[in-house]
């Protein structure tokens, strides 16, 4: 599966959580799959995700997850250790680690060759760190919200991207909307 | 009392609640305030655009944030300020140590020093600059500016406030 299968199908999932979506491609796909007020588009600054996501989880309770890709983590890896000490159990990152910096021509990442960013978020000392395959990311991603235990997911994933328009929406109203929705 | 007490104070009577730091040794004395007062929730971060991202988050989650740093970190964030902080209208207090002044030991602190105030006019970022300590009483007004503009605003703090370094 690519990166848009998996959030078409886990987009039933996301829907009921606050969601911070990684630049790029990614916020492209989950704005035309399933545009919510819940859902954090980042227009731009690489790498800044999982950062975002934690702040608002330390910040409230509802239960945030950060979706974020291996190139953009690589790109902020000393989030890691950030997460792993600073723990607030309604926090996800998950990673969908398709080996390759999809948004700018799937250029390969160090991710996709010698660099595990599962074994790099452990030994950072996150403590619930969940490997899984594309398929089960909608099961993987349900169990750590009811776990309620602050939790990372690497997805491994196929590269590959679709054509799809970019955001239009203006950045002031996508920050607006989704604040309104954090306090409803 | 001292500076760093003062500031700490200030910051807390404004509201500012979730605070984020990247070290620097002429900010140790706020830094370890920080850490002591529970009004405040303190992130240490490992890189001043992460703290950025911390914050952006907080603010959005509801907290008033605000984040501690070198000068040498305006070189590291412009990208962020720009596409994040103000691209999406959140107020940013950004208290700052303004290495490379007056009474400055290490000389490659003055290679970032002389573009700072620069970089921070390009980006059209309200820069107030603490020389003396009674230049610190305009703190609670500064954050009071800043959350009501919805900015990134930039607090330079320079040796001479701080008292020099000590050991000169």
């Amino acid at each position: 599966m690519i990166r848009s299968e998996i959030l078409r199908e886990i987009a039933p999932i996301l829907r009921d959580h606050l969601v911070v979506c990684n630049i790029g491609l990614p916020s492209q796909e989950l704005h035309m799959i399933d545009d919510q007020p819940t859902n954090f588009y980042m227009l731009g600054t690489m790498g800044l995700s999982s950062s975002i996501g934690l702040g608002m989880a330390l910040a409230q309770d509802k239960t945030v997850i950060s979706i974020d890709g291996d190139g953009s983590v690589l790109t902020n890896l000393g989030t890691l250790p950030t997460i792993a000490n600073n723990v607030t159990d309604n926090y996800i990152l998950m990673i969908i680690d398709n080996g390759s910096y999809g948004s700018t021509g799937d250029q390969p990442t160090y991710a996709g060759k010698k660099t595990k960013l599962e074994a790099v978020a452990a030994a950072c000392g996150c403590e619930n760190v969940v490997t899984c395959k594309d398929v089960d990311t909608g099961k993987v991603l349900q169990a750590a919200i009811d776990s309620k235990k602050m939790t990372v997911i690497v997805v491994k994933c196929d590269s590959g991207n679709i054509k799809l328009p970019v955001i239009t929406m203006d950045p002031v109203v996508i920050r607006d909307r989704f604040m309104k929705a954090v306090q409803a | 009392m001292s500076i760093s007490s003062k500031i700490v104070d200030d910051f807390v009577a404004q509201g500012v609640n979730f605070i984020t730091t990247v070290p620097c040794k002429q900010l140790a004395g706020v830094i370890d305030e920080v850490e002591e007062r529970p009004e405040i929730h303190h992130i240490p971060s490992n890189k001043e655009d992460e703290g950025m991202g911390l914050c952006a988050g907080a603010f959005m989650g509801g907290k008033k944030p605000a984040i501690i740093m070198q000068n040498t970190a305006i070189g590291v964030t412009i990208n962020t300020l720009a596409t994040l902080t103000q691209y999406y209208r959140m107020p940013l207090p950004m208290l700052i140590s303004y290495r490379g002044e007056l009474r400055e030991p290490v000389a490659c602190q003055v290679e970032m020093a002389v573009h700072t105030k620069a970089l921070l006019n390009q980006m059209l970022i309200p820069t107030f600059h603490f020389h003396k300590e009674a230049d610190a009483a305009e703190l609670p007004e500064i954050l009071k500016y800043t959350f009501m503009c919805n900015k990134p605003v930039a607090i330079l703090t320079d040796a001479s406030f701080w008292g020099g370094y000590g050991d000169q």
